[in-house]
């Protein structure tokens, strides 16, 4: 059987927000609300990042979060998705012309899957984790 | 070549662990039901594990090698040991020995030692403080845990052996016994890990505590580990306070646990203490008074 197939079927989420503004990460926490229920997928979030399998990234990445994230991302083990988790960290978000040199998380660590919005809806979250299940098992 | 299939298929680790799972699986379902959600998929348990396995694992830098590999293995087999013996003394009468009492309480004491080692082996703050907090667990439930046990031997009458506790009959129809088997029921949901007594691996304050370094393959033998005790401490507590185990008994112990753990807050370490020496025990003493004296 296919590594990531399982992998597919429990990921463990760990979530790094770096300078959020909150309503972000305020929406991860809907999704696990029993209106949304990501448990049905096996999704759970997890506190430590040896234990994840999906880094969702929130917030804008400014100099001092980009190291920490970077560090991380090379302590998790292997394999691990990234999602990018609304419009600040996907892009620059409202952050762009900020004076500590805002960067998107693509550009230091690789990204799986981007959710876009800001905040994203928890419709637009699910959507995100079905992107990443096709991606871990080869369908897109 | 018996003890090997003991070990490794029936009572022990292929059983207890298919049971762990099944367990491990009506928990988070009934967890789900309280809160009003849906649930994982009855294969969670089993894709979570297999997951786990397949991973890569990371050792840290700065941790005691052999402590940080060997204790998840420990842990899994301590409890598997406790598995056997107690499904062994339930399902082959015969093969069972004198005195398996004690050494399945000698015995569940492994799991919780393995993980304080495993704690202060990760060179991580948080792991360390999750193995302190682990080491007053221990201290506070342990004292009450071999009261009941010695109500147990005096109701009796000096039985070591399971075989002869579950043929006797049940000890809770008793004073004495009514108040060892609630205390059992504390006992085991701190033994258990669970909320109100998960202070050593409180997910939102230390994260996961000794767990916190552990990943990929040796995290899946923590894992297990928890399954199968998730499987056996509630057969085991049912089978030498209920006089016996059967499906109903072992699933109405399974959902008090349940019960408990969405219906309160986790408790403080101070708290916990208080609560394990200055209320259960004296409690464990009178019962102990009471089973002497013959009630
Ligand atoms: S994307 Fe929007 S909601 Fe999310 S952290 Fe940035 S500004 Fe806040």
């Amino acid at each position: 059987m296919n590594k990531l197939k399982i992998l597919s079927k429990s990921i463990w989420v760990f979530h790094f927000a770096s300078a959020a503004c909150n309503n972000c990460d305020i929406e991860i926490l809907d999704v696990l609300t029993p209106r949304f229920d990501v448990e049905r997928f096996g999704v759970k979030l997890v506190g430590s990042i040896k234990h994840a399998d999906a880094m969702l990234v929130s917030g804008m990445m400014n100099r001092k979060g980009a190291e920490f994230l970077k560090d991380l991302y090379d302590q998790a083990p292997k394999p691990l998705a990234v999602i990018a988790f609304g419009s600040c960290a996907s892009s620059m978000g409202m952050f762009k012309v900020s004076y500590n040199r805002v960067i998107p998380v693509d550009e230091i660590i690789p990204v799986t899957a981007y959710i876009p919005g800001c905040p994203p809806r928890p419709e637009a979250i699910i959507d995100g984790i079905v992107k990443v299940v096709k991606k871990l098992r080869g369908e897109i | 070549m018996k003890t090997i299939f003991y070990f490794l298929v029936f009572p022990g680790f292929l059983f207890a662990l298919i049971v762990g799972m099944v367990a491990s699986y009506i928990e988070r379902k009934v967890t789900a039901r309280v809160q009003w959600r849906v649930g994982p998929p009855i294969l969670q348990p089993w894709y979570d594990l297999l997951k786990l396995f397949t991973k890569e694992s990371v050792v840290p830098e700065n941790a005691h090698l052999l402590t940080f590999l060997a204790t998840p293995v420990l842990f899994m087999v301590s409890a598997t040991l406790v598995a056997m013996y107690a499904g062994m003394a339930f399902f082959f009468p015969d093969a069972a020995f004198q005195g398996d009492l004690i050494v399945i309480v000698y015995l569940l004491t492994i799991p919780p030692i393995c993980l304080i080692l495993a704690g202060a082996a990760s060179a991580n703050p948080l792991a360390s403080l999750g193995a302190s907090r682990e080491i007053k667990l221990v201290l506070s439930y342990e004292l009450v845990f071999w009261m009941t046990i010695a109500v147990i031997w005096v109701k009796t009458g000096g039985e070591l052996s399971l075989v002869n506790i579950m043929n006797k009959p049940p000890v809770m129809y008793s004073y004495s016994g009514g108040i060892a088997s609630v205390l059992a029921l504390f006992v085991m949901q701190a033994k258990l890990g669970r909320v109100p007594f998960d202070i050593a691996e409180a997910e939102t304050e230390i994260m996961a505590g000794a767990y916190i370094e552990y990943s990929g393959p040796l995290l899946g033998f923590f894992k297990m580990g928890q399954y199968i005790l998730l499987a056996t401490l509630p057969f085991f507590i049912s089978s030498i306070f209920w006089g016996g185990v059967n499906v109903f008994k072992y699933v109405a112990l399974l959902v008090i646990v349940i019960l408990v753990e969405n219906t309160n807050p986790r408790l403080k370490v101070k708290q916990c203490l208080k609560l394990f020496w200055f209320i259960l025990f004296p409690l464990s003493l009178v019962a102990l008074i009471l089973a002497v004296v013959g009630l």
